[in-house]
């Protein structure tokens, strides 16, 4: 068969399904009024720690407190 | 020998379509394994079989000979459930194909939301709700159901910040350099519109 169909903009450029649906989300978000804004963005916080590994053992690990990114 | 050639085929096909159902037919599954519990039983005769995931799940509905008279509805978010098997009389989706209504009897459909608006029409009520991104699932059973990452209702959402929004993405699409930037600039501007048109339209 032949290739598929006109791909979406962002996926040729190179973005997942997952990454525009929170891009467009977020920009939702960021126009809302007032109370909920802020109910909206304190509800999608995220705070995670991250450790890498080298030779087995895990390093120190970061912690991260990322308002959520694409 | 065309001819014998052209029946053949229609004949093929006719069997084919006859000996699969379509996977929007399926019966209901069953809630409870009848083999497990039967051979428990046996050999634990005083306790109860444990339950398993699927008898916890409430089984599918299913297809119904005639059309039904109203839509079921189940309309998610990841943080909420906004509708729970709510029956309506009409839903329209904002699909990539454009608006798509939905009455009760829909042909089975799976169709990717783009930023729009959703209106849920129930005898002559009607509620709006802006749909940033997700999916619809119509099954053959008129059961519809949505799945949003975000859904505000329209009273909710600022001209102000969205018509701000719309001119910042403008900008940016004229200054983007990478493929990536035009893409999100691109984006903004298809939401942002999305958003002008659901508040002025």
């Amino acid at each position: 068969m032949a290739s598929n169909a006109a791909v979406p903009f962002w996926r040729a450029a190179g973005m997942t399904y997952i990454t525009y649906s929170n891009i467009c989300a977020n920009l939702v978000r960021n126009c809302l009024k007032e109370p909920y804004k802020t109910e909206a963005l304190s509800r999608e916080k995220v705070h995670f720690s991250i450790s890498k590994w080298t030779d087995g053992k895990p390093e120190k690990p970061t912690l991260r407190s990322d308002s959520p990114e694409e | 020998m065309l001819r014998r050639a052209s029946m053949l085929l229609a004949c093929r096909s006719i069997l084919a379509a006859r000996a699969r159902p379509f996977s929007t037919d399926l019966p209901a599954a069953p809630s409870a394994d009848a083999t497990f519990t039967e051979a428990w039983t046996k050999v634990i005769p005083n306790m109860d079989p444990p339950k398993t995931p699927l008898s916890f799940m409430q089984p599918r509905p299913p297809t119904p000979s005639s059309i039904p008279s109203k839509l079921t509805v189940n309309f998610v978010l990841p943080y909420a459930s906004e509708l729970a098997t709510k029956e309506v009389d009409m839903v329209i989706v904002p699909a990539t194909t454009g608006q798509m209504g939905v009455l009760p009897g829909h042909v089975a459909t799976i169709a990717e939301l783009k930023p729009g608006v959703l209106s849920v029409h129930e005898g002559s009520e009607m509620t709006k709700y802006f749909v940033s991104s997700g999916f619809v699932f119509i099954h053959a059973n008129s059961f519809a159901d949505i799945i949003a990452v975000e859904a505000v209702p329209l009273d909710r959402l600022d001209v102000n910040l969205v018509q701000k929004g719309l001119a910042e993405f403008t900008s940016k699409l004229s200054s983007a350099t990478t493929d990536l930037e035009k893409a999100e600039a691109q984006i903004g501007i298809d939401v942002h519109s999305a958003l002008n048109s659901a508040l002025t339209g």
